[in-house]
C-alpha cells in the first residue's frame, strides 16, 4: 500500500513517484492529485497499477496519473502513456476492451425553465428512441458491407446515410474517423457482435444525460461552443459495444506471446503489449482504430435519436429546439501524436485509459472555430452531481500529453453501491432533487450512485489548478437515462 | 461426469469493475465454478426445458491463458447466441480444453460482463486443491 513517503510533491498537487521505487519501473509516474484525494486513491491499487504500468517498454516521458483515477485492470483507470512510434510498444489492456468509450455534448437555445412542464415527455421521448440495456440491439439493421464502411468511416458513414451533418463530424475528434483503421483485422466473432448494436447506449456506466447550463466561467469559450446559461445540452456517453469489447480480447489473448517473442517480462499479464511496427501492432493499431471508427458511429447514431426525440417533444411548443454539436471525445484510445518530449519533438502513441485528449489553443487536429479557445473537454459528473466543460491548454501540451481527467471516477465498489442504497430509494432522492430518471436496472442504477465517485468538483479543481484545462461551463442534471 | 457441487465463489473489493476468488478441488472444476460465477455475476436465468449441446476445443499456452479463453467462449456465447451452460465435462491438458456441455436459452440477463480480463491472473495449486482470482471488466 502507498504512502505519501513514495512520492515527492514536485509542485501544488503535483507528485511523482521516482522510477527509483521499484526496480522494474523504467521512467517515472506523475500524479496529478490533491492531498485528499490521495488519501482516497491509497485505499485502492490505482497507484500500483501505474508503478505497473511504468515498466512497460518504449515509453517515454512519465506515466500520467489523473485525480479522478481509479482501480482498473492492468492500466488504472484515469492513466495515460506514450510510447515511441513507431518502434514502441502498444498495448490492448492499456486502451481498454470499450475502445472508445467517449462523450459527447450537443447544446440548444431551449430555455430550461420554460420547458420544465417537458421533462418528463423528453425523458420518456429519449428513452424510447434510443436504445439502451444489457445486450440493447441498436437503432438500425446494418448489411456486412454497410459494417465494414462503419469500421472503415465512422461518423463519415453516418454522413453519407443522412444521421450526420458536416457540422456534428467537424466538431468529433479525428472528425469521428480515424485514418488506418483495417476492418479486415477485427475478427468475424466482433462483427457478428457489432453488426446488431449499431446505435445502442448498453448499460453499466454509459448514460444520455439532459443538463441545463447552470454557470459560465468563461464567456467567449462558451460563445464559441453554443453553450448558453440556463439552456438545455445533452451528454451522451457510450462506446464500441461488444464489436471493441471482442477487439480487445482477442489481441490480449493473441499477445500473450510476445513477452517471450519480444524478450521483455511484465508484472501483470493483461498489460502485454508489441511494437507498432510489428506484424501484430500493425493489426492491433489497425483493429483499434476500426473499433474507435464503430464507436465514433455508434455515438453518431444516438445523437440523431435524440434529436428525434427532441424535435417530437418540441416541435410547435418551442421555436428553436434544434440541438448543436459542442465535441465528441474518446476517452479510451490509442493516437499518434506530436508532443514536445525533453526538449524534442517527438511522435508517440499516446494510450489514454479513462482520460481525454485536451488539446491547447492552435494545437493541430482540433476544429479551426475552437484554434483560439482550446479543444473542448467534457467531463460527466456523477448521475445527481454537476458536469463539467473544460478547454484544454498550453500546459496539459507540455505535462500530460494533451491530456485531461474523464469524469469524477469511482470511489466505491459496485458491491458497496449497492450495500448503500437501493434503486428504488435513490429514484426518489433524484427526483426530489428534480432529476428525471429512466434506468433498465434498478440494481444497475444503485451500482452507480453518485456516492460511489469522488466529488467531480474536486477533480476539476485539481485539473484547473494544476493548468490541465480551464473552466468553461458548469451543467446540472435534469434527466438521465441509464441502460 | 456432471459437476454441480456448491459453488466456492467469493467476491473481492474491486473499485471499477468485478473481482471473484474461486477455489475448487481439481483443476476442472476451477474451470467450472468460474463459469457459474460469471453467470452468477451477469444474473443469467435460463429455460431448462431447453438443452443445447456442445463440443469445443479451446486453444492456450497455459492453464491461465485456457481459463480466459474457456471464460471468453462461455461469454461469447451467452452474449451472441443467449446460451448458459450448466453440465461441463472438460478434459484439460497442457495446451487445449476439451469441453462437452449442455446449456439452455437464456431467459434473462442482468448485468452485462465486457470480458475476462488476466489483471493479476495466477491459478495456484492449495492444500485444497485449486485458487484463483478473476478479474472482470463491467
Amino acid at each position: 500500500m502507498f504512502t505519501f513517503k513514495d512520492l515527492t510533491e514536485i509542485k501544488p498537487d503535483e507528485w511523482i513517484i521516482s522510477p527509483d521505487f521499484r526496480s522494474d519501473m523504467r521512467l517515472a509516474v506523475h500524479i496529478f492529485a490533491s492531498r485528499k484525494m490521495l488519501e482516497q486513491v491509497f485505499g485502492d491499487r490505482s497507484l500500483e497499477q501505474a508503478v505497473n504500468a511504468a515498466t512497460l517498454p518504449g515509453l517515454v516521458g512519465s506515466v500520467i496519473v489523473m485525480p479522478d483515477v481509479h482501480q482498473g485492470y492492468g492500466f488504472p483507470i484515469g492513466g495515460i502513456a506514450a510510447s515511441i512510434y513507431p518502434t514502441g510498444m502498444i498495448s490492448p489492456g492499456a486502451i481498454g476492451y470499450d475502445i472508445n468509450c467517449g462523450v459527447r455534448l450537443l447544446a440548444s437555445t431551449i430555455e430550461a425553465e420554460k420547458v420544465s412542464a417537458y421533462l418528463g415527455d423528453l425523458a420518456a421521448a429519449v428513452n424510447r428512441y434510443c436504445p439502451s440495456g444489457v445486450g440493447s440491439d441498436g437503432l438500425v439493421r446494418i448489411s456486412s458491407s454497410d459494417l465494414e464502411q462503419v469500421l472503415q468511416l465512422g461518423s463519415r458513414w453516418a454522413l453519407k446515410k443522412g444521421y450526420a451533418s458536416e457540422a456534428d463530424l467537424l466538431r468529433t475528434e479525428e472528425a469521428g474517423c480515424v485514418e488506418g483503421a483495417l476492418p479486415n483485422k477485427v475478427s468475424d466473432r466482433a462483427k457478428k457482435r457489432g453488426i446488431t448494436q449499431l446505435g445502442s447506449l448498453g448499460s453499466g456506466n454509459h448514460f444520455i444525460e439532459i443538463d441545463v447550463v447552470d454557470d459560465i466561467f468563461n464567456q467567449e469559450a462558451a460563445a464559441v461552443m453554443g453553450l448558453n446559461l440556463g439552456c438545455l445540452v445533452i451528454q451522451i456517453h457510450c462506446g464500441s459495444r461488444g464489436l471493441g469489447h471482442q477487439v480487445c480480447t482477442d489481441y490480449v489473448q493473441q499477445y500473450q506471446g510476445a513477452p517471450q517473442r519480444y524478450r521483455y517480462s511484465l508484472p501483470d499479464r493483461e498489460l502485454v503489449c508489441a511494437p507498432m511496427d510489428s506484424p501484430e501492432g500493425q493489426a492491433y493499431l489497425g483493429a483499434m482504430r476500426a473499433a474507435a471508427n464503430f464507436a465514433f458511429a455508434n455515438r453518431q447514431m444516438l445523437a440523431w435519436a435524440a434529436r428525434r426525440a427532441f424535435e417530437e417533444v418540441f416541435a410547435g411548443n418551442v421555436k428553436n429546439w434544434q440541438l448543436y454539436q459542442v465535441y465528441d471525445l474518446a476517452h479510451n484510445i490509442g493516437k499518434i501524436e506530436t508532443h514536445m518530449i525533453n526538449g524534442k519533438e517527438q511522435k508517440v502513441c499516446v494510450h489514454r485509459k479513462g482520460a481525454t485528449r485536451a488539446f491547447g489553443p492552435h494545437t493541430a487536429g482540433i476544429p479551426p472555430e475552437y484554434a483560439v479557445i482550446g479543444q473542448p473537454v467534457i467531463i460527466p459528473g456523477s448521475m445527481g452531481t454537476a458536469s463539467w466543460v473544460l478547454t484544454g491548454t498550453s500546459a496539459s501540451m507540455q505535462k500530460s500529453f494533451g491530456s485531461c481527467c474523464h469524469g469524477a471516477g469511482r470511489l466505491m465498489s459496485r458491491a458497496q453501491a449497492k450495500r448503500s442504497v437501493r434503486g428504488e430509494v435513490l429514484i426518489k432522492e433524484l427526483e426530489k432533487q428534480g432529476i428525471h430518471i429512466k434506468a433498465g436496472s434498478l440494481p444497475g442504477l444503485a451500482e452507480e450512485t453518485p456516492s460511489a465517485y469522488k466529488d467531480v468538483d474536486e477533480v476539476i479543481q485539481v485539473v484547473c489548478e494544476t493548468g490541465l484545462a480551464k473552466k468553461v461551463a458548469r451543467l446540472l442534471p435534469l434527466v438521465v437515462i441509464k441502460g | 461426469m456432471n459437476h454441480q457441487s456448491s459453488p466456492k465463489i467469493t467476491e473481492v473489493n474491486h473499485t471499477a469493475d468485478v473481482a471473484l476468488r474461486i477455489t475448487a478441488e481439481s483443476i476442472e472444476q476451477l474451470f467450472i465454478k468460474s463459469a457459474e460465477g460469471m453467470y452468477a455475476l451477469a444474473g443469467v436465468k435460463t429455460d431448462h426445458t431447453i438443452l443445447s449441446a456442445r463440443q469445443l476445443i479451446i486453444s492456450g499456452m497455459d492453464p491461465e491463458s485456457l481459463l480466459v479463453a474457456f471464460l471468453s467462449e462461455m461469454l461469447y456465447l451467452l452474449e451472441e447466441e443467449k446460451i448458459a451452460f450448466h453440465y461441463f465435462n472438460l478434459g484439460i491438458s497442457a495446451d487445449s480444453v476439451t469441453c462437452s456441455i449442455t446449456g439452455s436459452p437464456v431467459t434473462h440477463l442482468r448485468k452485462s460482463i465486457k470480458a475476462v480480463t488476466f489483471h493479476d491472473l495466477k491459478i495456484m495449486k492449495t492444500a485444497e486443491g485449486f485458487e484463483t482470482t478473476l478479474v472482470f471488466d463491467v
